[in-house]
């Protein structure tokens, strides 16, 4: 769509799709406007005060009119909804193999972080092709991750993770904004999204001065932080085993059964006592406010590597 | 002077006393003249610097937080004190007893409460805008102004508390007197559309602005005293804060638009010399759009991470509104058909609302489509948009209306050569003001945003180029209508042979409205294309 002057293409999975649902749109919109228009400006003329023309009786019968003006233009409405709904659906709805990546927005930063341990500021590199899975979680204010070349956009709302995906088309540099005001250096919230191939991604992975990974850093939060006490292998307190849960169903003890997926588990440190695993005492202490968005990252990233651990391994 | 001119409302009493202690609807009509043109034109002054500033991608006018102080004296003062009090309470309370054929509302005294109200509600909110200032945004999103902000949010809230509370007095005493104080013979089907308007407005206003006075009250509640409603880091949710401010604040939107729908269908029958095209689906089409509008709040929402289900239900209900819009301009074109159109100012003013208002309504059909607003929400294109609804149709509307009626306001004409002059300047300098911003949003550039990338620039030279012809457009009225108040022709009762009762009696009119009560005996708009009388 380079004939359009002012337009640019969009740069991944579904930014041509969502360029040909604003040409759509677009089509629609001016065949409407030039009908209208058109049809106003021809009887301002033809009907203007002065002109002999011989005037209609009123029209009998009107409502036709406004049954057929109307139905026409809920039809052309419901398909304008369907086409957008359908893909609103798809843009959401993440991949199973997409490589995470942790997001941290505060005022007025954004912090990536991979899942090797390296960080960046404001600043995200991905690999070319592969669908990538954001995991976004906000320090203080409302902010909203916006990337115009990938016609993405979604809010980090302080107090739950959110998440976004994408795959990036082509290498290249691409802006990141922040969408929703959040205070004096709103405007200054930006940064860049750098997309290499998938050598210079693993290159550019090397030569970071990382630390641990997330799930390293987290498995000694989860010592420093007192969890192991309870629910590490041999503590004599009767808390749940972490090993294996992520990503499977926990039954609660009002009979109801979730999944164990991000949400859950970060809900589950924070307030321990709104959900309570089926069969145990609700002894675990409130954590909100007790610890940062990068923690409780570091922290859900070591309990997804127990994943795959044996359930109640000693 | 003139010795033998009549006593009209005006002419009663010259104390200055007798204006502040008035219940006659229609000095008080006057008084909100007065206040909400200050309140206009303060935050017209905001806008003027913001531009200034956005001609330049670097910060170079003003700090960021001076300039996110601008937007939000902007925002807060063009919404809440001009906006939703423009047309109601200005041309709604004047005209409504006289299009009913009434001599005053049903509750002058509350008439005269609802003005002093605005007036404290107003004077809190400039006292924080100026004193402390305030950098929330009109939306006042939590938990940036519950726990962030560091500005005088606490008297601002108070402001809007107050002035809505001036709104919903305002509103009920429209609904009474709508039911309870027609004339004679005058039926709801007979009732002129801006009476419809004005009705579906005041149940907006009853029914929606409580809502908006609780949630400011929470997060004030949240703010000053540390109750934990929306914070997240004790158990509360900003989006909750989200959900209640846009139940109140999308129906707002329609209190903004509504009347304006009002006005325009009074002057496109006058100027077309025929009763309008489908007055009942025009009357029932204000009612359904009062209605629906409060089942599309969620549409504010789509990337905030409520869910993808909520989403598509809000975005279906956001075609359905549209509906009745549509319907109102399908039925203003067909009323132009056949007629005997004359382009006096009031009917520019008209046509240029409906052109407006068209192309802010269809770019509306972008943002209720989801994967669309995903990339376009909180960019120049929803600013670019709302601006054509709330700008370029409502205040359109409202210079229309103010044109028609000011004869009957003022008993002066005002020079019809400037008036057509300031309509096109006006309507051209809008679309270049606002046109470029549909092209900035579709280029990805945020809203609210002090500073921004180079590659934007040129799109928003034009924007500020326009900005400054429309304030010279908007600058005219306020000169030759203030000019016509005191060298303007006199006018006749009825210069635009217009069918309203309005214009059966005087112009000004009476202190009484009528000195009988008139008795209705036909449905409103028999216009025939007999010429129009000479005015003098």
């Amino acid at each position: 769509m380079q004939w359009i002057p002012f337009f640019t293409p969009g740069d991944s999975q579904y930014s041509n799709d969502v360029d040909l649902l604003f040409v759509g749109l677009l089509t629609a919109s001016v065949l409407m406007l030039v009908l209208l228009f058109g049809l106003m400006l021809i009887f301002i003329v033809r009907f203007r005060e002065n002109s002999g023309v011989k005037r209609p009786h009123p029209a009998e019968k009107s409502w036709r009119w406004e049954i057929a003006w109307t139905s026409a233009t809920a039809l052309i409405f419901v398909i304008m909804f369907a086409w957008g709904a359908s893909l609103y659906v798809r843009i959401y709805r993440p991949p199973d193999d997409a490589l995470t990546i942790n997001v941290v927005a505060k005022q007025w930063m954004w912090k990536a972080e991979h899942p090797g341990g390296q960080m960046e500021i404001n600043a995200l590199h991905v690999p070319v092709g592969r669908a990538i899975r954001l995991i976004m979680a906000s320090q203080d204010v409302i902010h909203s991750f916006f990337v115009p070349a990938f016609r993405l956009k979604h809010d980090v709302v302080p107090g739950r993770f959110q998440s976004l995906w994408f795959t990036a088309l082509r290498p290249g540099t691409f802006q990141l904004f922040c969408a929703e005001y959040c205070g004096t250096d709103h405007s200054r919230m930006t940064g860049s999204i750098v997309v290499l191939r998938p050598a210079e991604y693993q290159d550019w992975l090397r030569d970071q001065v990382g630390g641990d990974t997330l799930a390293a850093e987290g498995a000694s939060l989860f010592r420093s932080l007192g969890c192991s006490g309870c629910h590490a292998p041999g503590s004599t307190v009767h808390a749940p085993r972490l090993e294996g849960v992520y990503g499977n169903p926990v039954p609660l003890s009002d009979g109801t059964i979730v999944p164990a997926d991000d949400r859950y588990i970060r809900d589950s440190i924070l307030q321990p006592r709104s959900q309570i695993a089926a069969g145990y005492e609700p002894i675990m202490p409130v954590f909100a406010g007790q610890i940062s968005e990068d923690e409780l990252l570091r922290l859900v990233a070591y309990i997804k590597s127990l994943a795959n651990a044996k359930r109640g391994a000693q | 002077m003139n010795a033998h001119a009549p006593v009209n409302y005006l002419t009663t009493d010259y104390r200055l006393s007798s204006w502040f202690t008035t219940t006659d609807h229609k000095r008080i009509a006057i008084l909100y003249f007065a206040t909400i043109t200050l309140f206009f034109f303060i935050g017209g002054m905001a806008a003027t610097i913001i531009r200034l500033e956005l001609a330049t991608p670097a910060g170079d006018l003003v700090t960021s937080d001076v300039y996110n102080r601008l937007f939000t004296i902007h925002g807060i003062v063009m919404v809440w004190l001009f906006l939703v009090p423009s047309i109601p309470t200005t041309l709604g309370n004047f005209l409504v007893p006289l299009m009913i054929g009434a001599r005053d509302l049903a509750f002058p005294k509350l008439n005269l409460l609802s003005w002093y109200l605005f007036v404290a509600g107003g004077a809190c909110v400039l006292y924080a805008l100026f004193v402390g200032g305030l950098d929330t945004g009109w939306t006042f999103y939590t938990p940036f102004s519950s726990t962030y902000s560091k500005g005088n949010v606490f008297v601002a809230v108070l402001g809007i508390f107050i002035a809505g509370l001036s709104s919903i007095l305002t509103g009920l005493n429209f609904i009474v007197t709508i039911h309870r104080l027609r004339a004679p013979g005058l039926t709801w089907f007979r009732l002129p559309l801006f009476i419809w308007a004005i009705y579906a407005t005041a149940i907006i206003l009853v029914l929606a602005t409580p809502v908006l006075a609780m949630t400011l009250l929470l997060m004030t509640l949240e703010r000053e005293f540390g109750v934990p409603i929306f914070d997240p880091a004790r158990g509360g949710d900003p989006l909750l804060f989200q959900h209640l401010f846009w139940f109140y604040s999308h129906p707002a939107v329609y209190i903004m638009i509504l009347p304006g729908m009002g006005v325009v269908s009074e002057l496109i029958p006058c100027f077309s010399r025929k009763p309008i095209f489908g007055y009942k689906f025009v009357a029932w089409s204000a009612i359904s759009i009062a209605i629906v509008g409060f089942l599309v709040w969620g549409h504010h929402m789509f990337v905030s991470g409520q869910s993808v289900f909520a989403g598509v239900v809000f975005s279906l209900m956001s075609y359905l509104v549209a509906v009745p819009s549509a319907i109102k301009v399908f039925n203003w074109t067909a009323t132009l058909h056949g007629g005997w159109i004359k382009l006096d100012s009031p009917m520019l003013y008209a046509l240029g609302f409906i052109g407006l208002f068209t192309i802010g309504g269809l770019s509306g059909l972008f943002l209720a489509c989801l994967a669309y607003d995903v990339y376009v929400t909180d960019t120049y294109f929803v600013v670019a948009h709302f601006h054509y609804i709330m700008v370029g149709a409502t205040v359109t509307a409202y210079f229309g209306g103010l044109h028609f009626w000011w004869p009957k306001i003022t008993g002066r004409l005002y020079p019809e050569y400037w008036a057509r002059a300031a309509a096109i300047v006006i309507f051209f300098g809008f679309n270049l003001t606002f046109f470029p911003q549909f092209i900035l949003g579709v280029l990805g550039m945020p809203r609210r945003y002090h500073v921004y990338p180079a590659e934007f620039q040129v799109w928003n030279v034009l924007s500020s180029g326009g900005a400054f012809v429309l304030a010279i457009g908007y600058l005219m009225p306020l000169i030759y209508l203030s000019w016509s108040i005191f060298w303007g022709k006199r006018a006749s009762a009825n210069p635009w042979a217009a069918t309203g009762l309005e214009w059966q009696t005087l112009s000004p009119p009476p202190k009484y409205n009528f000195a009988v009560t008139p008795t209705v005996v036909r449905e409103p708009y028999c216009y025939t294309p007999e010429a129009l009388p000479q005015n003098g």
